[in-house]
């Protein structure tokens, strides 16, 4: 089967997912994106690449950074960006996501940023949008969110310089991150030689060492002598049934504490997707110690999304 | 056809003919990547007070549209301040114009220089819009269906040479 994200030529089309996109073109996002991050440090903080191009950011579940950051990239390349809040419009009346992207692609859309709650909705769009329309998954259900582990990528790869020889922890609630998943993904296809997922038996999802990571259930074997710490947020509206005794217990053996931290490597980083749920995951000592790079990461998230979109609009 | 000229001669001769025209308010800027290694040469000739400013005018071109995003876009470095000063944009090779007209545009993003004046090591015709050098190295005619490239050998040693376009 054709790879849905690439077309004829092997160039990027549209961006669904890290599973199955090839080393070189993760490793060209990167690099684009670090020339962009020229960009974003001077006082006029645009260029005139997609002038004339509309985005439309299609969010059918909740997001502020997400969908702020995507934001902020359009309008960097100069691309006019319309937001719609679809929870409270034409999904609540009854229409169909493939009526209401037919309808904006009526309305000369170029790319469509698209965030939802169910797993491959952005699969559904890419196949039905115009050859020249585009297609961002900006996180699907518990599938993927691949701009997010992207910029993940990013983040390490300015602070480690290189993949090889890293040791990366991704700590929490793994089944329902889809963050945790695109970012495995990533690290694999850029070989990582040790990745670690360290969670309750209850939030690690049970295929979890066929994706070539080693499982730990305890936090100090599982951080010693990591280079890098990701934490992820603990996903109350994701969770159904008793799968946690409590928030505070989850704290007690999961939370981030400066004193778990000491078990990685001195100059270990700490990541966090965000929103962060300070007392739950992560200790504010370490959320905002030296060690965190979480504020660092939204601002490559920019110029990682400015990459990604310049890109697939103009073949890469 | 005949041969052509010795790329760090041209570099040379191009540094001289500037040392008489750098003010206290010169700086230089570069085009990656042939550019770039021009400037570098004659940044180090004109003991200029400034840095040397690198610039790759990938996200201004006009071509995007149809050629799409160049293969490795550098990142683009001013480290100085662009308001008021007497710029020298240097480029290997000029000839249709469009990444001289792509390079002001970002120049102008960073701020409003007093004076722009293209260097250039080499020229050909073709030009597409209304661009010319203030300083060229040599005017070099170029067979139809061929490019003119500058290359940078593994000893530092510049040479122009021409490839099937």
């Amino acid at each position: 089967m054709p790879n849905p994200q690439l077309n004829a030529d092997g160039e990027l089309q549209h961006l669904l997912s890290i599973e199955g996109l090839p080393r070189d073109i993760i490793v060209k996002i990167l690099d684009t994106a670090e020339s962009f991050a020229g960009v974003t440090e001077r006082d006029i903080k645009k260029v005139p690449l997609l002038r004339g191009k509309s985005v439309f950011n299609l969010f059918f579940e909740g997001s502020t950074r997400t969908r702020t950051t995507f934001e902020i990239a359009a309008k960097r390349l100069s691309a006019d960006v319309i937001n719609l809040n679809v929870a409270a419009s034409s999904t609540s009346k009854g229409e169909s996501l493939l009526d209401t992207v037919a309808n904006l692609s009526a309305m000369q859309a170029d790319i469509f940023v698209v965030r939802h709650g169910s797993s491959g909705a952005p699969y559904l769009v890419a196949r039905h949008v115009k050859p020249h329309e585009h297609v961002i998954n900006a996180g699907d259900g518990r599938h993927a969110h691949p701009t997010q582990g992207l910029l993940d990528l990013f983040t390490i790869r300015h602070y480690k310089k290189e993949f090889g020889g890293l040791s990366v922890a991704i700590v929490g609630d793994v089944l329902h991150s889809r963050v945790a998943r695109s970012l495995i993904h990533g690290l694999t296809t850029l070989g990582v030689p040790e990745v670690r997922v360290i969670g309750p038996q209850t939030l690690i999802p049970a295929g979890a060492a066929a994706l070539g990571v080693r499982v730990f259930h305890s936090m100090r074997e599982g951080l010693k002598g990591a280079d890098v710490v990701v934490m992820l947020r603990l996903q109350n509206e994701r969770m159904s049934g008793a799968l946690l005794p409590s928030a505070q217990e989850f704290n007690k053996h999961y939370g981030l504490s400066a004193e778990k931290l000491a078990l990685a490597k001195p100059d270990a980083i700490v990541m966090h997707p965000g929103p962060m749920n300070r007392g739950v995951e992560i200790d504010s000592s370490v959320a905002d110690g030296p060690h965190s790079v979480i504020l660092p990461q939204v601002t490559f998230g920019i110029s990682v999304r400015m990459a990604v979109m310049s890109m697939i609009v103009g073949g890469g | 056809m005949a041969a052509l000229p010795d790329a760090d001669k041209l570099c040379e001769k191009l540094a001289r003919e500037l040392k008489a025209v750098v003010k206290p308010s010169t700086a230089m800027v570069g085009i990656h990547t042939g550019g770039a290694w021009v400037a570098e040469r004659l940044h180090a000739a004109l003991a200029l007070m400034f840095p040397l400013g690198l610039l790759d005018p990938a996200f201004y071109r006009d071509d995007y549209a149809k050629q799409g995003l160049a293969k490795d876009p550098k990142r683009s470095k001013i480290p100085f301040e662009v308001e008021g000063k007497d710029l020298l944009l240097v480029d290997d090779v000029l000839h249709t114009g469009r990444t001289v007209r792509a390079a002001m545009n970002e120049l102008f993003d960073y701020g409003r220089p007093a004076t722009i004046a293209l260097v250039v090591l080499a020229e050909r015709d073709g030009r597409q819009l209304p661009v010319c050098a203030q300083h060229c190295g040599a005017k070099v005619d170029v067979p139809a269906g061929m490019r003119l490239r500058l290359k940078r050998g593994a000893d530092g040693r510049l040479s122009l040479e021409l490839e099937r376009a």
